[in-house]
């Protein structure tokens, strides 16, 4: 039990990684990875968002949608609740742990676009994982995608400093970096697991 | 010229979602491993994106300005729904070669990017075309760089053998996720170097920058947040 789940996280995490190999969450990897600080505060807010709504969307397709036989339901679903769930956090935060809201605060409704959310919700329904499964697939992906974008802004900030031929400033560059890190990613498939 | 030929060539042309825009890079770099997929998605984004600004047009009347991001989402989010049966039931082999990128329409930046910069402010008429432009303006530039991933990664077009392995060696790498971003990089760069404006790099340099309503709510967050 407890190595299928470590299994779940390293698949998720690092084998399948959720930016560079499954393309989710493109636009807010590419958008605030321009520096470590935000990114590192968006990774934390993406962790938490993303842990609880694997926990909420499971609940909700174990003894709601199945029951009544709404499969067909779930993405509607749980995109509205991924919607509500977010602003209810935002709310929660701010009135008891102003700390951490300040740290997060401004990057909780980019997460509401963000497809990686709705993403492993659906992919965990598709893989038929158990409640405590998902929570650890949702987790596991978020820390994939922590991961993917402190490294991103860490090469970026290395970037900023160095000349860079025209044509290539600005987003190309930033693609490059990417498909580099695409690269290395691809290494950990041949992990034996 | 008239205008709803207007609209569909400022949806093919002068501002493609995919190419000028930027808009719904996942689907972009995801799906685009061959020209078919690269089809496929396109035609799909198309049916969602010319029914939800065709509804969301007539609608903008009935739909109260408070809540008219959930309201549009519901409407999205059902439109995605029928495709996904849809093609379920009709192209199962494109089904599951999307896979879950099919489901994931409705968080397309394109579609609620549409309604809210455009489908809400005009006749139905005019949506529909603005439907149309913007469906396949990202149908086209969808099944071109699949089409160049395709023959770079395995030398074939749409599926055919075009070049034998004797003569063109594959560049397997543009196959597989690394290749998306790389054609992407050297896309832009192109765009770049012949100076036409896109706004990939305004995409790099702020805040989420995904769609017409997220960078919205941004703006004035930040607003918000300087004068606290």
């Amino acid at each position: 039990m407890n190595n299928s789940l470590i299994l779940i996280i390293v698949t998720t995490a690092l084998v399948n990684n959720v930016v560079l190999s499954q393309f989710l969450g493109i636009c807010s990897f590419l958008g605030v990875s321009k520096q470590l600080k935000a990114s590192a505060s968006l990774g934390g807010a993406v962790i938490f968002v993303m842990t609880i709504s694997s926990a909420v969307a499971n609940l909700l397709y174990t003894f709601l949608l199945a029951p009544l036989q709404l499969e067909y339901l779930n993405t509607i679903v749980f995109i509205l609740v991924i919607a509500t769930l977010v602003q209810m956090v935002e709310m929660f935060l701010k009135k008891t742990s102003p700390g951490i809201y300040k740290a997060l605060g401004i990057y909780l409704p980019l997460i509401t676009t963000n497809c990686a959310v709705l993403g492993v919700a659906l992919t965990n329904v598709q893989d038929g994982y158990g409640f405590v499964e998902s929570v650890v697939a949702g987790f596991g992906t978020a820390v994939g995608y922590t991961i993917a974008i402190i490294l991103l802004a860490g090469i970026r900030e290395r970037i900023d400093e160095s000349s860079v031929p025209k044509p290539f400033r600005g987003a190309p560059v930033v693609l490059l970096s990417a498909a580099l890190m695409a690269i290395a990613f691809m290494g950990f498939g041949s992990l034996a697991l | 010229m008239n205008k709803y030929v207007e609209r569909i060539y400022n949806g093919i042309v002068k501002e493609n979602p995919c190419i000028i825009l930027m808009l719904g890079m996942c689907p972009t770099l995801a799906v685009t491993t061959s020209a078919i997929n690269g089809i496929g998605m396109g035609l799909s984004t198309l049916a969602v994106l010319i029914f939800s600004n065709l509804i969301i047009s007539i609608m903008r009347n009935i739909i109260p300005d408070q809540v008219r991001l959930p309201a549009y989402i519901v409407i999205v989010a059902s439109l995605v729904t029928i495709v996904d049966l849809i093609m379920q039931a009709y192209t199962p082999g494109l089904y599951s070669a999307l896979g879950i990128y099919i489901p994931l329409i409705v968080v397309n930046c394109i579609i609620l990017g549409r309604a809210e910069a455009y489908a809400n402010k005009v006749t139905p008429d005019l949506a529909f075309f603005d439907g149309v432009g913007m469906g396949l303006g990202f149908t086209i530039a969808l099944t071109v760089i699949g089409l160049a991933r395709e023959f770079l990664g395995s030398g074939c077009a749409f599926g055919i053998q075009v070049l034998s392995e004797e003569i063109f060696h594959p560049i397997a790498i543009f196959g597989q996720a690394p290749g998306a971003f790389l054609i992407m990089a050297i896309l832009i760069a192109i765009l770049n170097g012949a100076s036409i404006s896109t706004a990939a790099n305004d995409k790099v340099e702020g805040c989420d920058g995904c769609c017409a309503s997220c960078a919205k709510s941004c703006d004035s967050r930040e607003k918000e947040e300087t004068k606290a």
